[in-house]
């Protein structure tokens, strides 16, 4: 497949909305669940520092 | 049997670090080969023109949604026959991916039923059984959520999980049971596909980047599950990303 120009694939013959509004929620759907779980993982190892420390804290003489 | 040794959370965090890149990076490269094949090289349908195009996300988050479904049912009969601990958090980490690709499944449906049916939705057997994934795939997690105890949330999770299982064959199935306006397989074990060559393929690797990219997913996500649930094991203060 060629494209005679980018004029060309971006109206993807007429069904731009439906073609592009496809893959924009999906490639939006997965950038949200990457953001999620990286946000999840710094929260998830803050909250072990601390729960840690608050264990070293209570030992100390 | 060397597997089992995966079992144990520890193993599986270390495993699960070294898997996940990986996954990730394999993702990546697909998606952006599928890509290439679907928009530059395949030809445009005779009959659907440039919307069919929407095919290479609709089909592989159909699929995926499916096959993430049946792995979490797999994990949950594991889990309730051999009490492995990490079953529990496998299902769980697959579950959010599910049901991202589920609704995704939907969306992408309406925008391609919209302008080849004129409708974005019916209540038709393919279109309301994959509905029903998407409640099983919440239902799942809002019922895991709501159990503080991890056990007993595996637990009811693992039932959710086991008993909403017989409704993936009834999406498949759907478009042969009933009279649908949904078309049958593209791609069938029975018979040879009904596709143009590049457009199967655009299609079949547009789904190994998404079940790579649910794999990366659930091996990320589980690691915080193991982590949460074994916070006071000492292998847990001994990693170097919490001893700072």
């Amino acid at each position: 497949m060629s494209w005679n120009s980018w004029e060309e694939f971006w109206d993807m013959g007429g069904y731009a909305f439906f073609v592009w509004g496809s893959y924009g929620v999906v490639f939006a759907g997965v950038a949200l669940e990457l953001w999620m779980a990286v946000r999840r993982r710094s929260a998830v190892l803050s909250g072990l520092r601390s729960h840690r420390e608050d264990d070293y804290a209570g030992d100390a003489p | 049997m060397f597997w089992l040794q995966y079992a144990a959370p520890q193993r599986l965090y270390a495993l699960a670090g070294r898997i996940y890149p990986l996954a990730f990076l394999l993702a990546a490269v697909l998606t952006a080969v599928g890509l290439y094949l679907g928009f530059w090289i395949a030809p445009a349908d005779f009959q659907q023109g440039q919307a069919y195009r929407i095919i290479f996300v609709h089909v592989p988050a159909s699929w995926m949604s499916m096959v993430i479904y049946v792995a979490m049912a797999f994990w949950a009969w594991l889990g309730l026959s051999f009490k492995t601990r990490v079953s529990g958090m496998m299902t769980q980490a697959l579950a959010p991916t599910g049901a991202l690709f589920c609704f995704l499944s939907l969306w992408t449906g309406a925008l391609w039923g919209k302008p080849m049916w004129g409708a974005w939705w019916v209540w038709d057997a393919r279109l309301t059984s994959e509905l029903i994934l998407l409640f099983l795939y919440l239902g799942y997690i809002a019922l895991t959520r709501a159990i503080d105890d991890p056990r007993r949330a595996d637990r009811a999770g693992a039932v959710v999980a086991l008993v909403g299982v017989v409704n993936v064959p009834i999406i498949y199935f759907s478009v042969k049971w009933w009279n649908t306006l949904h078309q049958g397989a593209s791609v069938s074990l029975t018979k040879s596909p009904s596709m143009a060559a590049v457009m199967l393929w655009a299609m079949l690797v547009m789904t190994l980047a998404f079940w790579a990219y649910a794999v990366g997913m659930a091996f990320y996500r589980v690691r915080q599950t193991i982590l949460e649930r074994e916070q006071d094991a000492a292998w847990v203060g001994e990693l170097k990303e919490i001893a700072s």
